[in-house]
């Protein structure tokens, strides 16, 4: 048996999330497919497994052509995903989440279905009950009800997403050995990560993908520089950057100790010096949000002690801190910072804080709007709506929106979906604003921008910072090792 | 200072647009009306008449008018801070019973005892929003249904009232309390129930919801907050805070509203104070497209057609109940009209999705074994 996908097209609007994807998996093998957070491993995934319709591009199963027009169409092809977060449904039992998707008839037989169900739970050392609530259950044990289920289905081929995010390593090991039997058994498996170690670990091939591309495909074991290569790309000649002297001490953690759902970060040491820029790499979702969130006051440290400018404002709340001149720019430019349905001018009023008038005088914000929009050369009118503008010009706007003096700057991905024209524009601005003593720090995932723009870089893994860098010495290899989880014996670990 | 104008060309289209479900809506009514063996033109012709046609009709439509009007003008600061307080019943009621407080319990001159009466049901008005404001904002009890379960409360207590410590004496009746006494009424024209005073304080509300959310800072900020609380939030704008502020003034105006209800329209407390305006508020709003302005004219046809189609069932063999027939057909057809006319939008532009973002384990719900 085989699974062969043909020149895969997935277009969102402008974004290309899969751009021509070959790819054949042979049967009795653990497949990886590698990537970074945005590669488009997700999306292929879904495209095989029936959430998404390809633009174009052909599924060959077993050399048949297969149409997959939704999740359902896929189970009867034979394809079962196993999503990163488990569809299961919560309030329900467990053997009623089997009964739910049983298929044919409209009458189930619980019996019949509990014996076989038990017998594929035992097959596989599986242990969770029948009869829980599926509340109760772990999130191991929730993917565990789903292989059996997606097995139970009559999957032959099972795509797992990112399957060992929030599992106990207990049931990671188990959940490797019923991927390594089913393998064994004749059945297709791939394996979606962006965790190398667990890529070296468990599977015999792998292709990895890198902005909707497939990059490169390999017979496991190989050196793991060489997929670290293949994620990131070769390496850019790391151009000079405007340096500017640094100024005093601007901003010190000291033991911070920092909680977010499932994230914890703790024992978090960092000095900066006004104008100087840090650098936060780490696959995503290794805490380096939380450590922003943290700063910034949308999250209160439990623990330890934050001073800016020697003043210590580690009691004080979001706003505050904002007055304080700490200003944070998430990631999600429309979702986390612009406000659908409002025009630019509209925003420029939002962000003027200073201005408490009660009434609006909107010929002066007109003005304003204006000499903004010609100062930051943003594409669109006054009028033009936040999510009207394209995403380069919802950053220019955004950075427009803050106030001219600051402290600290944090910012997620700052250039994450822009063109490069975009991108060396907005790193201009902020670079600029250095001069003035603002400290940055900025998360990306991208090595050369980090590279480029970092006088330290912080590299986390798992909630834990693992090493600080000093960006004119390091390089692309050592900081995908580490992002890949591995410590660096020579000197430069241990958290900050 | 200068105010934005708010009907741009835009806005005249949409309103055009928005003439075909009045015209479909019309003649839905007409085939029901031939369907039971009536004249629509005649139908039509009583319901003008019959709330225009003499002075006393046309005070009758104006006191329907100034309430519902309130109650919407108030719903259109909540909807645009992105709530549904579908409480708003429950503080019309609310604001009734401050007024028949100070109605029954306070003796002093009219020009004292009208305005403190009024000031009260404004007062317990913005009370009763609050308490479901607090209660989303500390509680996170979602404001539909809290507000929903304080509408049952707060007509529980009217009814509590009106048989218990304000029964009329010897007679425990839900009909309703003891009128107020004649100073604590709303100051009326001749025998109608019709009062300037009310008018202008409508005219004013409406007015004034206009000027907050197009010319103010507050209103901005509450219509950031309405379309992106977690932008807002970020931007500095303490959300909760003008969720509260928006619970204040709609809770007000509709305590106003209810004070009205109370002291010009029934002149005693009754159970069914509110005369459902609240609720009717909500589509008024709705047919409005949440634009202040428009919810004048539109409480105006509302009314028009509640108090006309009572002659319906004097004059013709009709029931009343197709005047609520008629906006409720052309509130669906007009949130028909908008549905479509977005859909088309929608597929033009053919919005992409957001490229895939890989869920952050922060994210991930459930728990860790």
């Amino acid at each position: 048996m085989s699974l062969e996908l043909r020149d895969i097209h997935k277009h969102f609007g402008p974004v290309r999330a899969n751009d021509g994807i070959s790819l054949t998996v042979e049967s009795g093998s653990l497949h990886g497919l590698l990537g970074e957070n945005g590669a488009g491993k997700s999306t292929l995934m879904k495209v095989l497994s029936g959430f998404y319709q390809a633009d174009s591009g052909d599924i060959i199963l077993d050399g048949t052509h297969i149409e997959l027009g939704s999740p359902d169409a896929a189970i009867e092809a034979g394809i079962g995903m196993l999503h990163q977060d488990p569809l299961v449904f919560l309030p329900l039992s467990v053997t009623d989440n089997f009964l739910l998707a049983s298929p044919g008839s409209f009458a189930v037989s619980r019996s019949t279905t509990r014996s076989q169900i038990a017998e594929l739970r035992d097959r596989f050392g599986f242990t969770y009950d029948l009869d829980a609530p599926a509340r109760t259950l772990t999130v191991g044990e929730r993917q565990q009800v789903e292989i059996t289920r997606l097995l139970w289905l009559g999957a032959r081929v099972l795509i797992l997403d990112e399957p060992t995010t929030g599992i106990s390593a207990d049931q990671r090991e188990l959940l490797f050995a019923t991927l390594r039997e089913l393998a064994s058994d004749g059945m297709i498996v791939i394996f979606v990560s962006h965790k190398l170690e667990e890529v070296e670990e468990i599977c015999e091939e792998v292709t990895v993908m890198r902005q909707g591309q497939v990059v490169g495909e390999a017979e496991m074991p190989i050196p793991p520089e060489d997929l670290v290569t293949m994620m990131f790309g070769e390496p850019i000649e790391v151009a000079a950057r405007p340096d500017v002297p640094l100024g005093d001490q601007k901003f010190v953690m000291s033991h911070v100790e920092i909680e977010e759902r499932l994230m914890h970060l703790e024992d978090l040491n960092l000095s900066m010096q006004a104008g100087e820029v840090i650098g936060l790499a780490g696959m995503g979702g290794s805490g380096q949000r939380t450590f922003l969130r943290g700063i910034s006051g949308l999250v209160q440290p439990s623990s330890g002690t934050i001073t800016l400018d020697g003043t210590d404002v580690t009691s004080k709340s979001y706003r505050a801190r904002m007055d304080a001149g700490i200003q944070y720019l998430p990631a999600g430019r429309l979702e986390e910072g612009l406000v659908a349905g409002l025009s630019m001018t509209e925003h420029f009023i939002l962000a003027d804080r200073r201005n408490g008038g009660f009434f609006i005088d909107w010929d002066e914000a007109d003005a304003t709007t204006r000499a903004e929009i010609d100062h930051f050369s943003i594409k669109g009118t006054k009028d033009s709506t936040a999510e009207s503008l394209s995403g380069g010009n919802q950053q220019r706007l955004l950075l427009a929106m803050l106030p001219d003096e600051l402290d600290l700057l944090l910012l997620e991905h700052p250039t994450r979906g822009l063109d490069i024209e975009s991108a060396d524009w907005v790193w201009g601005q902020l670079l600029e604003r250095r001069e003035t003593g603002t400290a940055i720090i900025f998360s990306s995932a991208d090595l050369d921008e980090l590279l480029r723009y970092s006088d330290r870089i912080l590299v986390f893994f798992s909630g834990e910072v693992l090493a600080e860098l000093n960006a004119r010495t390091t390089n692309v290899d050592e900081i995908g090792h580490l992002i890949g989880g591995r410590r660096v014996n020579s000197g430069a670990g241990g958290s900050s | 200072m200068t105010v934005r104008s708010g009907e741009d060309a835009s806005g005249v289209r949409r309103a055009a647009i928005g003439v075909l479900p009045f015209l479909v809506a019309l003649l839905f009514a007409s085939v029901l009306i031939l369907l039971v063996g009536e004249n629509p033109i005649e139908a039509f012709r009583l319901i003008l008449r019959g709330s225009l046609g003499s002075p006393d009709k046309l005070s009758d439509t104006i006191m329907v008018w100034v309430p519902l009007t309130l109650a919407a003008a108030g719903l259109v600061v909540t909807f645009s801070a992105g709530l549904w307080n579908i409480g708003v019943e429950g503080q019309i009621v609310l604001g009734a019973i401050g007024a028949a407080l100070i109605a029954r319990e306070v003796s002093a001159p009219a020009w004292i005892l009208v305005p403190l009466t009024l000031i009260f049901g404004i007062i317990f008005g913005i009370g009763w929003a609050l308490l479901a404001g607090v209660l989303k904002t500390k509680g996170k009890v979602n404001e539909i249904f809290g507000g929903l379960g304080l509408d049952f409360v707060a007509t529980g207590l009217t009814l509590y009232l009106i048989i218990g410590p304000w029964a009329r004496p010897g007679i425990a009746s839900t009909s309703g309390t003891e009128p107020f006494p004649e100073d604590a009424l709303l100051p009326a024209v001749g025998d109608t129930r019709f009062s300037p005073l009310a008018v202008v304080l409508t005219i004013l509300a409406v007015l004034g919801v206009w000027l907050l959310l197009r010319g103010t800072r507050f209103g901005l900020k509450l219509k950031a907050v309405g379309r992106n609380p977690t932008s807002a939030y970020l931007l500095g704008i303490p959300t909760n805070r003008y969720i509260l502020g928006a619970f204040a003034i709609c809770g007000g105006l509709a305590g106003l509203a209810g004070a009205i209800q109370a002291t010009g329209f029934h002149q005693k407390l009754v159970p069914s104070v509110s005369g459902g305006y609240g609720f009717l508020g909500i589509l008024v709003v709705l047919l409005a497209g949440f634009r202040a302005i428009w919810v004048a004219p539109i409480s105006a046809f509302f009314a028009i057609v509640m108090v006309g189609s009572i002659s319906l069932t004097l004059r013709l063999d009709i029931d009343s109940a197709i005047g609520g027939v008629l906006t409720g057909i052309l509130v669906l057809f007009a949130l028909m009209a908008a549905g479509i006319r977005d859909y088309r939008q929608r597929t033009k532009a053919r919005e992409a999705p957001p490229p895939e973002p890989e869920p952050d384990p922060v994210e991930t719900p459930g728990s860790v074994s």
